[in-house]
């Protein structure tokens, strides 16, 4: 059936972390002049299978060959020698040196006493013809460009080497439309050159838009390759859940209907054109029990300060904050928890969980502080809690004593979001607790969310997707060029209704 | 010539740096420009001030700290650091009077000398490498070492009579004009252009600021990090071993109480030079231009005549806050992009 023989061939690739089998016997192939796609949710074990085929990871069972021939990659550099060529997600260059040494870093042409470095400027000037960076100053420092940029240099570099294949692991995740048409553009001259690629993405339309063929990973297991054109878009989607999509259409707008704002109730919150200097200004909000408040808004409209102004972290020095009917002024995050606030921030990576330890430390720590320190919380209601949690935020693997660094980001996510649960709040504030993550573990989160507000906790809901704000809140906040303007009743709003706002002209 | 290649502005070039184009001299740039106002400065208030010797004793008097200079500048710009080398200095003075007494070949002694300093470097290095153990104490606990051994060597100082050496110490090469320079003063001017040819033009040399603009990336790129992480310290070594022989040439004795805080008179030369201590940039140009100005700050004390020499480390504090104040606001537009 396969005439061709693969440049890559991985078969039966297992590879087991301390608690975590990441993979489990999968087998990927790349085709010289295909670009082929790798699909799988958060956990899936994309990152892993990528890490074990450029010689991060070394694998515990399965074969690695490479153009015919096996291989067991002791590094990067051994990969690297193969012609395996990898562009990350965070851009791996040195920010420090010019662009034409991140191309040739390594490779740099000599001649008799050192560098040739007039050499290493023409093969960087020619590489980036190459790709159409024609205008991009060879000599400039990689540090003074944008992410979108420094990632197509670290293709440039790939290119440079003449890599027979092409790892791309999330590299539109920072590009606006236009850049990722460039990347685009260059993927396809690498491809129709002959080159393998491998590509790994969130956004299902770039994924059709540029694969030809697809390898699906479940939970470290193969699900199967297919050719792009022959899977459609659902049945991918459940290929990688595991499961029909009920989940993602049960959580229609019907059932999270706008809970009527109740009147007659002192609101929990209750901020009064709420400002700051330079930060955000105009807040009005009137936020009631059991309600979920949406702020949308584009990227630096001011939806995390308004965040941080709610949470203390910012100090409002305009307009009037009540909570339960009390005026206060929150001087810190401090105050702001002894009133029942908590705020998960956007970088979940750098702030709240540490990575070294396990699933349980991670979720006593936050129930430890509220409980004082002196009062150990004793062994076998740690284990009953960290399980009440993990089942009830499907926290995948079901590992109490699994280091928190061994699990995906949206899984993760859920345990920064546990922590936060166990310290029962009155208000939660949410600020992207959805970003990166993939389409089931958002889903789980959305219904959670909304399951939260039915118990009566008051939520605060930010996020980029205007879409997942509108199926979920009963009020929308619009933030626009750092003022509130407008808040709006969940009853038939439309995602027009809320762009035309922000695309008009400020009241 | 890269300056005559216009080519539009690009027009992702979100955010400006100050360490960004030409600006990335900006502070090796600040430091000369402050040597030469010092000099100026110098020049204006004392009578004899301005004279070519007056400079060139700078070097003549700073030898062996600019040889250490030049070997912290490769440590510091993998963004580790050598805590270990006014020990070393110490323990290579100490080895070439036990030998030079007991009647050995002064050459056989400065080979002996520098090999041991490099595999003291060495050694250090791989247990930083090998071990993942912070580079502050495992050099520290090198300082504590050396510094150790010097007394199981000799606990009382030992003068240094062989031909050879004292020939180096008293010799003068004129350069006209009754100027003169030591021996010590051409070491110490070829090891600065053999690491600055090292670092510039070969690829041991821009692996090292890999490294220091980040180690992960680096190894990643495939490039040969261990190896060249594990050879810094050596190098960091050997300049000690270098420095060493040389405050020999200077001293004529080996003692073991010399040399006791040499290594942050050389991390403070490389600092004020404009390297930034999280690696990744700066030059040895600019490490010899900050062994200048702390020379030049002892000789503003010493014709001043009333201060107490202790000034001198109080204007060197002054002046190290100072850059590395700088350098923070340098490296904060940086880490802004």
């Amino acid at each position: 059936m396969n005439e061709i023989v693969p440049v890559v061939d991985l078969r039966g690739i297992s590879i087991e972390f301390p608690g975590v089998k990441a993979l489990d016997g999968v087998d990927l192939r790349l085709f010289q002049g295909e670009v082929h796609a790798l699909m799988g949710e958060n956990g899936a074990g994309k990152s892993t299978l990528i890490k074990a085929l450029t010689g991060v990871y070394a694998i515990d069972s399965g074969t690695i060959t490479v153009l015919g021939e096996q291989h067991r990659f002791a590094g990067p550099a051994e990969a690297q020698d193969a012609r395996i060529s990898t562009v990350y997600q965070e851009v791996n260059l040195c920010p420090n040196l010019s662009i034409e040494e991140n191309i040739l870093l390594g490779r740099e042409p000599h001649r008799r006493g050192g560098i040739h470095w007039k050499e290493v400027r023409r093969r960087a000037r020619a590489v980036l013809e190459q790709l159409n960076l024609g205008h991009l100053d060879p000599g400039s420092v990689l540090s003074s460009h944008s992410i979108a940029i420094q990632q197509l240099v670290a293709i440039a570099r790939s290119v440079q080497v003449d890599a027979k294949v092409l790892i791309l692991d999330e590299p539109t995740s920072s590009l606006d439309t236009e850049e990722v048409q460039q990347l685009f553009a260059v993927i396809r001259s690498l491809r129709d050159n002959g080159v393998a690629i491998l590509f790994v993405s969130h956004f299902l339309e770039q994924v059709y838009e540029i694969s030809d063929r697809m390898t699906v990973l479940r939970n470290g297991r193969l699900v199967g390759e297919f050719m792009t054109r022959e899977l459609p878009r659902m049945s991918l989607i459940s290929k990688m859940m595991g499961k029909e999509l009920d989940a993602l259409t049960e959580l229609d707008r019907s059932d999270v209907r706008a809970r009527p704002d109740r009147t007659d109730a002192v609101p929990l919150l209750l901020a009064e054109k709420l400002g700051r200097k330079g930060s955000v200004g105009n807040v009005d909000i009137a936020l009631y029990e059991g309600q979920i408040l949406g702020l949308a808004g584009l990227l630096g409209s001011g939806r995390t300060e308004t965040a941080r102004l709610l949470f203390g972290a910012d100090r409002a020095d305009q307009g009037q904050l009540t909570i339960r009917g009390t005026a206060q002024t929150l001087r810190s995050p401090r105050s702001a928890i002894d009133h029942g606030i908590a705020f998960s921030s956007e970088n979940r990576k750098e702030e709240g969980l540490i990575g070294d330890l396990s699933v349980r430390d991670n979720l006593v720590l936050a129930m430890q502080a509220s409980q004082g320190w002196l009062r150990r919380i004793p062994a076998p209601q740690q284990d009953q809690l960290t399980e009440k949690f993990i089942a009830a935020l499907d926290i995948r693997p079901a590992n109490k004593d699994a280091l928190i660094r061994n699990l995906s980001g949206g899984n993760q996510q859920k345990v920064l979001l546990a922590r936060w649960l166990i310290t029962n709040p009155k208000l939660l504030i949410l600020d992207e607790p959805t970003r990166g993550i993939d389409i089931g573990a958002k889903t789980q989160i959305q219904k959670l969310i909304s399951t939260l507000a039915a118990d009566g906790m008051s939520i605060i809901f930010i996020s980029a997707e205007l879409e997942e704000v509108l199926r979920l809140s009963d009020h929308i906040a619009v933030l626009k060029d750092r003022r509130m303007v407008a808040d709006l009743p969940n009853d038939g709003v439309t995602m027009e209704d809320v762009m035309t706002i922000i695309a008009g002209s400020a009241a | 010539m890269s300056v005559v290649t216009r080519t539009p502005a690009p027009l992702n070039r979100t955010r400006i740096s100050l360490l960004e184009g030409k600006a990335r001299y900006a502070p090796t740039l600040a430091t000369v420009g402050l040597f030469l106002a010092m000099f100026a400065a110098g020049a204006v208030m004392y009578p004899g001030f301005l004279s070519g010797q007056v400079f060139l004793n700078l070097l003549v008097d700073n030898t062996f700290l600019i040889v250490l200079a030049v070997g912290m500048t490769f440590v510091i710009l993998t963004g580790g650091i050598d805590l270990s080398v006014g020990s070393v200095v110490a323990l290579s003075m100490m080895i070439a009077a036990a030998l030079l007494q007991a009647g050995w070949n002064p050459v056989a002694v400065i080979a002996l000398v520098l090999l041991t300093g490099a595999t003291f470097g060495l050694l250090m290095g791989l247990v930083i490498q090998v071990f993942e153990i912070q580079p502050f104490i495992v050099t520290l606990a090198g300082l504590f070492l050396a510094r150790g051994l010097c007394y199981v060597i000799s606990v009382d100082s030992i003068t240094v009579t062989d031909p050879f050496f004292t020939a180096m110490a008293q010799a003068r090469i004129p350069l006209g004009g009754r100027m003169f320079i030591s021996p010590g003063v051409v070491i110490a001017l070829l090891v600065v252009a053999l690491a600055f040819y090292v670092l510039h033009q070969t690829r041991f040399g821009r692996t090292v600021y890999a490294i220091g603009g980040g180690e992960s990336s680096a190894l990643l790129m495939g490039l040969a990090v261990p190896r060249t992480k594990v050879l810094v310290y050596g190098i960091s070594g050997l300049c000690s071993a270098v420095a060493g022989v040389l405050f020999s040439f200077y001293s004529l004795s080996g003692y073991s109480l010399a040399a006791t805080g040499l290594e942050l008179d050389a991390i403070a030369a490389v600092v004020v030079g404009g390297t930034l201590l999280t690696g990744g940039y700066g030059y040895v140009l600019g490490s010899l231009a900050g062994v200048l100005i702390l020379g030049i700050v002892q000789t503003f004390i010493s014709y001043e005549g009333t201060l107490s020499s202790w000034w001198t480390r109080i204007v060197i504090g002054a002046l190290l806050l100072a850059f590395i104040l700088l350098q923070k606001l340098f490296s904060r537009k940086v880490t802004v992009t």
